[in-house]
């Protein structure tokens, strides 16, 4: 039998099918995105010096992990920690307290029309605008300090937290809610007893979440002269101080990933 | 069911006494808490500017109104330099987090007991600081310009991009893997054609929801030096160019709104 006549009777070997189906999409993506590469290549400027200069800094840096300095500005780090950890407990109940019903206006199978739309509005501005551009334009209103920090974070925890909010509640089970609205109760009692069971374990799992993205944020506030941890950390860089950055990261690493376990038994226990 | 009895009528309550006294607790320490950090807040700041903002404000958007249109000549390069960075950044990250999601995965690191640790480690530590933070640091060793700013994001993403990655590996179909395994593939090809046809819809997702964010996080990586759209911000602020700060702040809003969009369609697609 001939090779050819072997490959009819056997058939053509098994290939992996392509993650985009279509050929020609196929070939533009390939060939738009080989081109975007070399473009972006082309127009970055790498002075591989200073780089190479550096590596030797970094790895200075690295090593000052291994003995990180948390005595000698142990006072700037505490002082610059605790507000952190103020700034987000108070952004954090505010925020909250005022996605609530922003969540609920949100939530297109309660809320009429006009409030949908206005709730949505607001949830798309504080989606939209950056934590550190609002920090920077709340600094120039309101002054250095941790109060606007505090506006930020708040600002921020509402679009988020309201739109996650917004979105359990639309896909909430309708004939819980219809059954109490049955039984003759106000607006306030469906909310109560017919909404609020039903999203209240997601809303709690996010609240947690956010408190800990909350505290992340509020780490680099600083930057900008917004309060909390942010400040000190920059000037340990600014002064070369590797061995202080190093203990600062190390706290913040360390509080995050506490605040990660926490929530993780929080949301365990309430779902 | 909690009951209260009032001489021979039963009335309903939603709890029992106990759990009520563990609530009133619960909202006291919460409020008292809160009342602590307002305070602290309050402390530091300065109420006369605050009892001043509404001027200044309104002050700040005469100023800032109309935005200098002619200006956006001078901002293409920037925006190029801000794209390069979250698509760059995001390239390398994604080339770095697959392996250390499949380190950091239980079915298929190598060793639970000295690598995952591990593995888990750098995804939590990269993930918990800021790029802003990383661009600071990244500043310090290998000077400022684009290329910092490309690192920073890429190493803020891998902890982000290796979480959700190795997560959908834990939640593969064991069954297909079984499959493979049973033809006598080997180690890789049980990768290839075993785990990674099942992951790839979830890491296509992951990759594209990554760029969304580090387009965001990238406009105002400038800030601190790194490239960028926010070089140009940080030097009108610093020159209170009030009407050039509202005009990049809109092209910034327009970046983040249709890289949303992308992303939002893309995923559309995938899933």
């Amino acid at each position: 039998m001939s090779d050819i006549a072997l490959d009819d009777v056997l058939g053509k070997g098994w290939k992996k099918p392509p993650f985009v189906k279509r050929a020609w999409l196929r070939w533009v993506l390939i060939v738009g995105f080989v081109a975007y590469i070399i473009a972006a290549f082309a127009t970055i400027e790498v002075d591989w010096g200073r780089v190479y200069i550096g590596l030797d800094r970094g790895w200075q840096f690295i090593l000052s992990f291994t003995r990180p300095d948390f005595i000698s500005r142990w006072g700037d780090i505490w002082n610059g920690l605790i507000e952190s950890i103020v700034m987000t407990v108070a952004a954090s109940v505010v925020g909250i307290l005022i996605s609530i019903p922003i969540g609920l206006g949100a939530a297109r199978n309660i809320a009429p029309l006009p409030v949908y739309v206005i709730c949505r509005g607001i949830v798309a501005i504080s989606r939209a605008l950056q934590e550190i551009i609002v920090a920077i334009l709340l600094v120039a209103i309101f002054g250095f300090g941790p109060l606007a920090g505090f506006l930020t974070l708040s600002f921020a925890t509402i679009g988020f937290l309201s739109k996650l909010l917004a979105e359990d509640i639309e896909a909430m089970d309708r004939s819980q809610a219809e059954a109490i609205k049955a039984s003759g109760a106000k607006w306030m009692q469906w909310i109560n007893y017919g909404v609020q069971p039903q999203v209240m374990p997601r809303l709690v799992g996010l609240s947690m979440y956010r408190v800990d993205i909350n505290f992340r944020e509020s780490a680099i506030l600083g930057l900008v002269g917004a309060g909390g941890i942010g400040a000190t950390l920059n000037t340990a860089f600014d002064r070369y101080e590797y061995d202080t950055a190093a203990a600062i990261l190390i706290l913040i690493i360390g509080i995050v990933m506490v605040l990660e376990y926490l929530s993780g038994i929080i949301r365990a226990r309430v779902q | 069911m909690p009951v209260l009895k009032r001489g021979d009528v039963q009335v309903w309550r939603r709890r029992t006494t106990g759990e009520s006294m563990v609530r009133w607790f619960g909202w006291l320490i919460g409020i008292a808490v809160f009342l602590f950090a307002w305070q602290r807040i309050s402390g530091a700041t300065t109420w006369f500017f605050v009892w001043d903002a509404p001027r200044i404000a309104n002050d700040i958007w005469t100023r800032a109104t109309p935005p200098r249109w002619e200006y956006i000549s001078q901002l293409g390069r920037p925006i190029w330099d801000t794209l390069n960075i979250a698509t760059l950044g995001t390239l390398i990250a994604l080339c770095l987090a697959v392996p250390v999601a499949f380190l950091a995965a239980r079915n298929t690191t190598p060793s639970a007991l000295f690598i995952r640790p591990v593995a888990l480690l750098i995804i939590v530590s990269t993930r918990s600081i800021n790029s802003l933070i990383w661009a600071l640091l990244l500043i310090a060793i290998i000077g400022p310009g684009v290329f910092a700013g490309v690192v920073a994001i890429a190493i803020r993403s891998i902890g982000f991009c290796a979480k959700l990655l190795y997560e959908a590996i834990e939640e593969i179909d064991h069954t297909q893997v079984e499959a493979i395994t049973a033809t006598g593939a080997s180690r890789w090809q049980v990768m290839a054609y075993g785990i990674v046809p099942q992951i790839l819809p979830a890491f296509a997702g992951i990759a594209v929801f990554r760029w969304d964010i580090n387009i965001r996080e990238s406009t105002v990586l400038g800030l601190v030096g790194a490239g960028g759209i926010g070089l140009q911000l940080s030097a009108s602020l610093n020159v209170l160019a009030w009407p050039q700060v509202s005009l990049i702040l809109v092209v910034i809003l327009v970046a983040v709104v249709i890289s949303e969009w992308v992303s939002a369609k893309v995923r559309g697609a995938i899933i």
